[in-house]
């Protein structure tokens, strides 16, 4: 039997903001448990939440990212639950009227593209975390979390296999990233999926019951959670079983899924309007304003590339797999460097000396605007390509003038042409073998002539004069 | 001491005549004599209260005098209050000595007002009657046998007895001037987001409305003139251009249209109450104010929509007491399904519990548009029959309550009877309006209150409408005999 | 409406919240009253009329991002029944 796949993703992405979406407390990591739990963290009686301009920003510049509608007013809701991390005992969320409408995503898969459907995103706020094994029997809470701004975002069923949600989760993470409105951090949990998967029998409309797999925080257990979950769906239909709607968790140790215990009874969240909370109203000019500062995004930007550049879809797609490549790029522009030559460096030497050293972009040793000024020197013919390799090893991590260590090693090219050519003289009067044998019509001698020419140069000499100089030369 | 007003009280301390210490201790003492018999505070602190009072002649010494500094007000023990036992009436806050200042307790601060302590109160302020009080009933000094009504009882009793020149109070659905009027005194529960909410322990947000208990309309509009403000810590709160309501407290009132629902006067009101009550149109008359005769059709609607919405809201906002972070917690437990389960069962009294069990049902899957959301559409109903009527006159005048002070224990065991001691308040709630309750006669010893219910932000109406009545009557100043 | 000892037991759990056995008759018999007062709403026609969340037609103020609390573990701490080097302590939490 055929079966087809059929997967929605609900994104939590922690935004990047100062302090917590309801309150004055600080949004940092990595504090003493509970440092961060301020009165409005901790639920005390009579506190109030007030919402953060900045989290509401960063859902509008998410909802223009992927071509939403912004609603103009939006209602925030309490979903209520009991839990120990859940101070309050009902999370502030949305949940009829979220700030962000339907809108889309597009993700390559190889040499195609799909869209994706976003069906809504919305603001809510996190939780606080359990901590275990602190006594037999118990666990500890720490709420720095709780009360951190979420953008919750929710897709169609749109994708039909663990390489689309794989792909999806890329793409969404390298946008959020790009539009500055989260970190992307996954190890901390400041991206996390719940991926909903059924299957349903090839051809057949009706959707089958799904599954949803909680909180998976890296690529690879998307792709490992999705792939065990479909199996073990498909197994258990073949087996002539069922599938119960249920919340389950992945275990990267065993690579398989599990049922949450917490979550087996029924839940009835008891939604209704915050009364703390009035109507969240986003004006036209408000998202103009915001739009106006927003940078192009990695679809506009890859398309520029292509079309007014020249760059291959492949180079293009590079240049644009993160924001802070897009940006190191957009600075070797700034110095009039050209696009070819800029991209060529950033993807190839310049990416495979970072992978070496494991070292991200942002903290990359050498700096757009000392790579420009090599750049620039091969542009001015000053030094070959390969010279410029030579130079870029040694400026790497230190702190030298690109002209000094090519005075230093001496690789400035010979222009004068007369130098050239008492050079190319002597080569073919050294060589009058090869110069026969490419006259007898064996091309290969004319690169041999050439490398002769380099060599006795010392390298100084620039290919394409020699090139051309050698031609007129045989010509004659 | 006893009988001065607020504005009586600060022309003695900038005269010298008696200092903030000597006043407070005066009070003090007064608590000393009569708490036990009326039970209108659960917290008293002495070396606290006497310590403000230190502090406050200091200011006064300064020269920076404001209308209430160095004058002891008695506190809602809904406030949060930095330092002080904040219980909301409740078992499950008996342990909670608040962390920080709400808004309305800062504002007291800042004019260096003296807190007396925290009065007693219905637990979570759910109770009309002050009988569901983790801390025992609070008496009625007209009638210690009797209610002193509810929410606030705490607060009315306090000033009524004259333990407490005035006294902070919060109102939901009647709490402020059911109370006023069962103990014979001034209540304003202003125009919703007018006082923050900020630290007031919530029962049902969108209604809560905190507001001043006192003997007249000045003493009110003087404690209004610190409570209210706009306050970024409150969502709700109006941003609005701060009003000085003693300005205008005396300005005639020829030529005033007041509304009279008939609504209000149907079956239900004790005969007598209406008897009061024409009474008081009669003086307004007599002062030349012209009546005129509304409708509040949907105004039998706001005691169900009211025992939906607020209870749902209560449901949430209760959720908070849990155990796990402040507050009670059981002491015998074997999971954390039985920890929850019976930290809120014994945390909570029978009209808490009651009051949660009926807001999680109207919110619970399947009912949710039967009850939440039809109360919800009701409640505008509601509320656009006073923009109606406000078309047709500038003030609305009606009872505060069915009755006078009932005994204690007749309606404790009928919750339905004791909803219906707010029929004529809730509906001001469900709109956001304010409404004021002023005494007005007594029966049978009793005090009883009128209701002058206002458009939004009329406060400073509602308190000079009251306060000319006030000028040309005397009921505000009567007092139970045995506190005089 | 009736509240069926079921139904009672649904929504006490829910709102976590213990009930005695013996008691639930009672309790049952209180809230279908106070059900019966609310069904009163049922006799009023409501189509097309939008639901009133707030008193006030106004809207939700934003807040600057910047942090403005301190640490206040302090008193947070003291405040709890149970706690652990900064945390708070309950049963296990099961997942």
């Amino acid at each position: 039997m055929e079966w087809e796949v059929v997967i929605g993703i609900e994104t939590h992405t922690q935004l990047k903001t100062e302090s917590k979406i309801f309150s004055g407390a600080s949004t940092n990591f990595g504090s003493e448990p509970n440092a961060h739990a301020c009165l409005v963290s901790l639920a005390y009686p009579g506190v109030l939440p007030v919402l953060n301009e900045e989290a509401v920003n960063c859902a509008i510049r998410f909802g223009l990212a992927v071509d939403a509608r912004i609603a103009e007013h939006s209602i925030f809701a309490r979903k209520n639950y009991f839990y120990p991390d859940l101070p309050k005992g009902y999370q502030i969320s949305q949940f009829e009227l979220p700030v962000v409408g339907e809108g889309s995503l597009t993700i390559s898969l190889g040499d195609e593209n799909k869209t994706i459907r976003i069906l809504r995103a919305h603001l809510e706020e996190d939780a606080g975390k359990s901590v275990h094994g602190i006594e037999e029997g118990k666990s500890g809470i720490d709420l720095n979390r709780a009360g951190t701004p979420l953008l919750e975002i929710v897709t169609e069923p749109d994708m039909s296999s663990a390489e689309e949600a794989v792909a999806y989760a890329k793409k969404l993470h390298e946008l959020v990233q790009w539009i500055g409105i989260c970190d992307g951090n996954m190890q901390e949990g400041n991206f996390r999926c719940d991926v909903n998967v059924s299957v349903k029998k090839k051809g057949e409309k009706k959707l089958g019951t799904r599954r949803e797999i909680k909180n998976l925080n890296s690529f690879k257990f998307i792709k490992q959670a999705v792939d065990y979950e479909v199996n073990w769906q498909i197994e258990r239909l073949e087996d002539g079983g069922t599938i119960k709607q249920s919340t389950i968790l992945f275990d990267p140790d065993s690579g398989e899924t599990r049922e949450m215990r917490s979550k087996e009874e029924a839940n009835d969240y008891r939604y209704f309007p915050d009364p703390d909370l009035l109507p969240l109203v986003i004006s036209q000019e408000k998202i103009n304003t915001i739009k106006s500062e927003m940078y192009e995004l990695p679809s506009q930007m890859k398309s520029k590339l292509v079309k007014e550049f020249g760059l291959s879809n492949y180079d293009a797609d590079g240049i644009t797999s993160n924001i802070d490549v897009a940006n190191f790029f957009r600075e070797l522009l700034s110095f009039k460097v050209s696009a070819k030559l800029a991209t060529n460096w950033i993807l190839t030497n310049l990416f495979s000396r970072l992978n070496e050293s494991n070292i991200d972009i942002k903290n990359s040793p050498l700096k757009a605007n000392k790579l420009a000024e090599l750049i620039l020197r091969i542009e001015d013919k000053t030094i070959s390509n390969n010279a410029a390799k030579k130079v870029f090893d040694e400026i790497w991590d230190q702190d030298e003038k690109v002209d000094d260590v090519i005075e230093k090693l001496g690789l400035k090219q010979i222009s004068n042409v007369n130098e050239v050519e008492d050079i190319l003289n002597q080569v073919l009067q050294d060589n009058e073998a090869m110069v026969e044998e490419y006259k007898s019509g064996k091309d290969k001698a004319f690169n041999a002539l050439i490398g002769k020419v380099m060599k006795a140069s010392k390298g100084k000499a620039n290919p394409g004069q020699v090139s051309q100089l050698l031609k007129d030369k045989l010509t004659d | 001491m006893i009988n001065l007003s607020l504005k009586e009280l600060s022309e003695g301390l900038k005269q010298k005549k008696f200092s903030s210490v000597e006043l407070t201790q005066f009070f003090l003492n007064r608590l000393d004599l009569h708490n036990s018999s009326i039970n209108a505070f659960i917290t008293i602190d002495k070396d606290k209260s006497l310590a403000m009072a230190k502090h406050s002649d200091e200011i006064i010494k300064e020269g920076n005098q404001d209308y209430l500094t160095g004058i002891p007000i008695a506190q809602k023990d809904i406030f949060c209050a930095e330092g002080w036992k904040t219980s909301c009436g409740s078992k499950m806050l008996d342990n909670f000595i608040a962390p920080y200042d709400s808004t309305v307790i800062s504002k007291f601060n800042a004019v260096g007002a003296v807190n007396l302590g925290k009065t007693n109160m219905d637990e979570f302020a759910m109770g009309s009657s002050n009988e569901t009080s983790f801390y025992g009933n609070v008496k009625n000094p007209w009638d210690i046998k009797t209610v002193p009504g509810g929410s606030s009882g705490g607060s009315a009793a306090a000033v009524a007895g004259r333990l407490a020149p005035a006294a902070t109070a919060t109102d939901t659905g009647g709490s402020i001037r059911q109370p006023a009027s069962l103990c014979g005194l001034t209540g304003l529960k202003p125009t919703y987001g007018l006082v923050s909410r900020y630290g007031m322990i919530a029962f049902a947000s969108s209604l809560d409305q905190a507001g001043p208990m006192c003997h007249t309309a000045e003493d009110c509009a003087a404690m209004m003139n610190v409570m209210s403000g706009h306050d970024p810590k409150d969502s709700t709160s109006i941003q609005r251009a701060k009003e000085n309501y003693l300005t205008g407290i005396s300005d005639p009132i020829k030529g005033l249209k007041i509304g009279v629902p008939r609504e209000f006067f149907s079956e239900g009101l004790d005969p007598e109450v209406e008897k009061i009550i024409e009474g008081g149109i009669n003086e307004y008359k007599k002062l030349g104010a012209e009546i005129v005769e509304i409708s509040l059709p949907n105004n039998h609607l706001s005691i169900p929509v009211y025992y939906v919405i607020a209870p749902a809201e209560a449901s949430s906002n209760l959720s908070r007491y849990d155990g796990v972070r402040y507050g009670y917690r059981t002491k015998e437990y074997d999971d954390l399904m039985e920890m929850y389960c019976k930290t809120r069962e014994e945390g909570f009294g029978e009209e808490v519990k009651r009051r949660i069990m009926i807001g999680t049902y109207v919110l619970s899957a399947g009912y949710y548009d039967a009850y939440y959301l039809k109360a919800q559409k009701i409640r505008r109903l509601i509320s656009e029959d006073f923009k109606k009527a406000f078309e047709n006159c500038d003030v609305i005048l009606g009872p505060s309550a069915p009755s006078v002070a009932f005994p204690i224990g007749e309606k404790k065991e009928d919750p339905l009877k004791m909803y219906m001691q707010d029929v004529y308040t809730i509906s001001t709630n469900l709109a956001g309006l304010p409404g004021l309750s002023m005494p007005a006669g007594l029966m049978n010893e009793l005090p009883v209150g009128i209701q002058l219910i206002g458009n939004y932000f009329s406060e400073a109406k509602l308190l000079n409408i009251a306060n000319i009545f006030q000028m040309n009557t005397d009921w505000h100043n009567l007092s139970p005999e045995e506190f005089k | 409406m009736k509240f069926d000892n079921d139904e009672i037991k649904k929504i006490a759990h829910l709102a976590r919240i213990n009930i005695n056995k013996n008691e639930a008759d009672k309790v049952g018999e209180k809230l279908e009253g106070i059900l019966g007062l609310i069904d009163q709403m049922t006799q009023v026609n409501t189509d097309g009329i939008e639901p009133m969340a707030h008193a006030l037609d106004i809207t939700q103020p934003l807040r600057e991002d910047k942090v403005t609390e301190v640490d206040i573990r302090k008193k947070s701490l003291k405040l709890s029944n149970e706690t652990h080097q900064s945390l708070f302590i309950v049963p296990r939490v099961i997942e």
